[in-house]
């Protein structure tokens, strides 16, 4: 595909229920009213010339390129801060129109280094573009006056430079920042011919920059530029993909020169995105190609012996032999495999496809078993489907937004602009959350309430909410009334009201002030359209699934739901977990969420595949890693997850695998569960292969391959040469045939082809004879299970609790910078940002046991110990501490427990009883680690691979 | 599964389900077993109430008296 160039409208569309019809240059035009007259040309085919306007941000009208005459007006009105109206006859071409857009081309280039031809945006410049499309052909002015052409450039960000004399302060960049991104870091410093664009008087990495990229989007010269650009020159074809870090999904455009990826570029037509991005899909894709990707299958008979490289066939050839041999000797279940959330569905679905039917048994479970998985269990229990109810773009129609245990501006950065937008616009805010996270006040957003709760009572305060609502005459009852079981609302209703709900009565356990409780829920209740997002704060603790249930209650008894602006809300983490619960990934069922023991349901997949399937449930990953410890679970087949790094208790994690007698890791890197891996199956990168992705609105975007794998196969070709060693072949020739075959075997998929994909960009779930479009908002005139069902949420406190001994709660979570186990991100430019993991802690808790920024501490849990350097932070509460899991030699997870959600397994990583110290050197598992990997990462010469 | 371990997951969906009155806690306790526990689980858990069951929650060792009545084949 050639280079793709999308269409610059030059102001933003507009939505009206009301249409004008207007003539350009004669040519008749009918635009939604508020639409400017630059936007209604170029809607008409007739481009305007232009240079401060991009259809991005709001007109700005100061570069009077776009001038236009409009019948019986006077003068020439900007077209980009004019709107259309009824009837005008707009006139872009003239000879005075003509004169005026050469004079304020030659006033530009006056001031502008000629050097185009060895500039990085020569040939993709819009001052270059504008300078031949007014025909400059002299600059009368000459070039030896005052100027800005000092040199100098800002190259302190690692992915994009600043050169300021190439700048013509059309501010663009300031607005894109503003209105985009939301985070007002920068500004034009000095007045007149002084102004200039700053990040805030610093350079660009010590500013408030979050490196979104939206600047440089927007800056129409090379003054903010790609320094990948810079260094490898401009693409010359697009490759149109989805994002492979969060569960937001962003549509990029992939830009190539030859198979060498050039930049990333966030689509427009993206629904997730609508062309932006963050730092880590707009720049941190560097992973993909980084020396450490490992390219060669591998085996070893023992996890102590060095890797030995060998042909593909020997590692296939190896690994189902020793599958095989495991089950001959302990039996059909002692083998199972893990999906991954960064592969594709089509992969995922193959891995859970290749473990029923080629295994021939359920053993096969995903990482949502650690982050989302009470989402699925609650919103299934009460609303009858496991994902959440709304599209992104609902949140423009919100007037109360309630945040809950989640850091959208950090962890789902895209869609926190999106939500950050609509604040400015006067939507409410009330943030429910432990730490003092940027939303609660960042420019211009002040939350109205931040609920700081104490970590684990979660439910406690969801029911004191519900407990306003329902004694305050605040329920919908019409709403319950026509779209709830009466009978369990009822039941609910009374549990709820009882005293001990209330928010005075729970003040002392949550810590949450009761005034603010009842206020914050009624403003919820009655502010309008309430909408509830929510992230791993509400899903990691022992009533994780209480808590999901309870948000759906208070949802229910207010009417939030089933229409525009409101909803249950997760923010799903990885980039496909949402379809990898969708595929099938769960112990208990098939794709589609229908349990293994419906024997309809059984039955079709056994026609399908042809093979008998165990109709009981198989073992969730802690469940495998338990069985391993007891010696009945000996083999494991890990596609795309790192549980040694990401799963909780990781002195009980590495016990499980180094207790199997065959693990498989398919990974693009020797990830931390690769140590205890006897075959490593090189695998290939998001840009290396051709699928689906599903995110957080149940969008399924097409991934498409960009560059060849460059182990020699995509993900899925794995899978199927695996269970074909097995004796379950599999003949798929492309993944679309995976997808036809999911839409035949689920009643949500059933009218999912690549075909309508490529059409309509993305699609939502449900997508069948009822939907043939998809289904952005759920529970529209009824809910997925008939009645909305209310339960009973009791706040029961976890049994992790606070002693003498571990005195403090820790918190665990992620930042902007880094993704995940950090294996992509730990291999990027982002390492400047965050190089360490820290421990945030609160001034009070640190003077108490003399530690100082920057002071080495040992944090101890009864699971175990890890050090790191803390942070003092007024972030944290006093008696809470947070860290993240995003590198391997810290440790997290030694210290978080086994403790987990009642339902689902879901760890609470969200509340561990610690201590924490000053220490002098690193505890004694991360001096064991390190020694641990020395070993178990050696690789011998590559004599014998193919 | 540690047994410790296993007392304690069990009690947490007990104290979920306990709720609601006792007949439909009992049942749902023995759904959620049935929907979401491996063979293995549950014949460790089987095993441990036949050995008295100490420690577990009384819904627990109902439902589990029920889900051994009807599906003797898992014992």
């Amino acid at each position: 595909m050639a280079l793709i160039q999308e269409t610059d409208y030059g102001t933003p569309a507009r939505v009206a229920e009301t249409m004008v019809t207007l003539e350009v240059d004669g040519k008749p035009v009918t635009v939604p009213a508020g639409t400017s007259l630059m936007r209604a040309a170029v809607e008409a085919g007739i481009p305007v010339p232009k240079l401060c306007a991009t259809d991005s941000v709001e007109a700005f009208g100061s570069c009077r390129l776009c001038l236009v005459e409009v019948e019986g007006r006077r003068g020439t009105p900007a077209s980009c801060t004019t709107p259309a109206e009824p009837g005008m006859k707009v006139r872009t071409q003239s000879p005075k129109l003509a004169r005026m857009r050469r004079g304020m081309m030659e006033l530009y280039i006056s001031d502008h280094p000629l050097d185009c031809l060895t500039c990085s945006a020569n040939g993709n410049c819009e001052l270059q573009d504008m300078a031949g499309v007014v025909g400059l052909r002299e600059v009368r002015y000459g070039y030896d006056g005052a100027n800005h052409l000092q040199p100098g450039k800002d190259t302190s960000n690692p992915y994009f430079s600043f050169e300021p004399s190439k700048c013509i302060v059309c501010s663009r960049c300031v607005r894109a920042c503003e209105e985009v991104q939301g985070t007002f870091a920068l500004t034009i410093e000095g007045r007149g011919f002084a102004s200039k664009v700053s990040a805030g008087g610093t350079d660009f990495l010590h500013s408030e920059c979050v490196s979104c990229g939206a600047c440089v989007q927007a800056c129409p010269t090379a003054t903010l530029i790609e320094k990948s650009v810079t260094e490898k020159g401009q693409g010359d074809r697009s490759v149109i993909t989805t994002c492979a870090y969060c569960g937001v999904g962003c549509s990029f455009k992939a830009e190539l020169r030859g198979n060498e990826v050039v930049r990333m570029v966030p689509y427009k037509d993206g629904k997730a995105n609508h062309g932006h991005s963050c730092v880590k899909g707009r720049f941190a894709w560097g992973y993909a190609t980084h020396k450490d990707r490992i390219l060669k299958p591998m085996i070893r008979a023992k996890i102590t012996d060095p890797w030995r490289e060998v042909s593909w066939e020997e590692a296939i050839t190896y690994a189902a032999g020793e599958f095989k041999r495991i089950q001959a000797k302990y039996g059909r279940d002692s083998i199972g495999g893990i999906t991954s959330s960064r592969c594709t569905d089509e992969e995922t679905y193959l891995v859970q496809k290749m473990v029923r039917a080629a295994f021939g048994n359920n053993n096969v479970d995903t990482c949502a078993r650690v982050c989302h998985s009470p989402t699925g269990y609650g919103l299934k229990s009460t609303f009858g489907t496991s994902a959440g109810t709304q599209d992104f773009d609902s949140v423009d129609a919100a007037d109360v937004i309630m945040v809950i245990g989640a850091n959208p501006t950090d962890a789902h950065p895209v869609f926190a602009s999106h939500m950050k937008r609509r604040l400015r616009e006067g939507a409410r805010l009330i943030v429910v959350d432990p730490r003092r996270i940027d939303l609660v006040k960042t420019a211009h957003v002040n939350a109205d309430y931040h609920l700081p709760l104490r970590p684990g009572t979660n439910v406690a305060v969801i029911n004191a909410m519900a407990h306003v609502v329902v004694t305050e005459g605040l329920v919908n009852e019409q709403f319950v009334k026509e779209r709830c079981d009466p009978a369990a609302f009822e039941q609910w209703r009374k549990f709820i009201a009882e005293e001990r709900n209330s928010p005075e009565a729970v003040e002392a356990v949550t810590g949450v002030p009761a005034a603010d409780l009842r206020a914050a829920a009624r403003l919820y209740a009655s502010g309008g359209n309430g909408a509830i997002y929510y992230g791993l704060g509400v899903t990691e603790h022992s009533q994780g699934s209480t808590m999901v249930i309870g948000m759906a209650n208070l949802a229910m008894a207010t009417g939030n739901l089933g229409k525009r602006g409101v909803g249950v809300n997760p923010l799903r983490g990885q980039n496909n977990v949402q379809g990898s619960c969708d595929m099938g990934s769960f112990p208990h069922e098939f794709s589609g969420y229908r349990h293994v023991s419906d024997d309809a349901v059984r039955q079709s997949f056994e026609k399908a595949w042809q093979v008998p399937l165990q109709g009981e449930p198989g073992l969730r990953i802690s469940n495998m890693l338990d069985a391993a410890c007891d010696g009945t679970f000996k083999g494991l087949y890990v596609q795309g997850e790192d549980i040694v790094q990401s799963d909780p208790n990781t002195k009980h994690v590495a016990a499980g695998l180094a207790s199997m007698e065959c693990v498989v890791v398919q990974d693009l890197f020797l990830n931390e569960t690769a140590s205890y891996a006897h075959v490593f199956l090189p695998g290939s990168s998001f840009l290396e292969k051709d699928g689906t992705f599903i995110n957080a609105e149940r969008r399924i975007g097409m991934v498409r391959k960009a560059i060849p794998p460059m182990a020699g196969y995509e993900d899925w070709q794995i899978t199927m040469m695996l269970s074909e060693a097995l004796g379950y072949p599999m003949k798929y020739q492309h993944p679309s045939e995976i997808m036809d075959e999911i839409a035949r075997l689920t009643p949500t998929f059933a009218g999912v082809t690549y075909e309508k994909l490529e059409r309509l960009g993305s699609v939502q779930w449900p997508c069948n004879e009822k939907a043939p479009e998809g289904t952005p908002v759920m529970h529209i005139g009824g809910f997925v299970r008939g009645k909305g069902r209310f339960m009973i949420t009791e706040f029961i406190p976890t049994d992790e609790r606070t002693t003498d001994r571990f005195p403090l709660i820790l918190t665990t979570g992620r930042i902007l910078s880094q993704y995940n186990v950090g294996a992509q991100t730990r291999r990027t430019g982002n390492m400047v940002w965050h190089h360490e993991d820290v421990l945030e802690i609160h001034p009070w808790d640190a003077e108490n046991r003399g530690i100082n920024e920057g002071d080495l501490v040992s944090l101890t849990s009864r699971a175990g110990e890890i050090t790191l350097p803390a942070r003092v932070s007024e972030r944290m509460q006093p008696g809470v501490v947070y860290t993240t899991f995003h590198h391997a030699m810290t440790g997290a997870n030694v210290v978080t427990t086994e403790f987990s959600d009642w339902a689902t397994s879901c760890p609470e990583y969200k509340v561990t009883a610690v201590q924490v110290q000053l220490a002098k050197k690193m505890s004694e598992w991360q001096e064991q680690y390190r020694e641990t990997r020395r070993i178990t990462t050696q690789i011998l010469s590559q004599t014998g691979a193919d | 599964m540690e047994t410790e371990h296993m007392v304690h997951n069990a009690n947490q969906i007990a104290l979920y389900f306990g709720a609601y009155p006792r007949e439909q806690a009992v049942a749902d306790v023995a759904d959620h077993l049935k929907k979401f526990w491996e063979r293995r689980m549950l014949q460790q858990l089987f095993a441990y109430v036949e050995h008295g069951g100490a420690g577990l929650h009384d819904l627990v060792l109902e439902a589990v008296k029920r889900l051994a009545a009807a599906q003797p084949a898992t014992k």
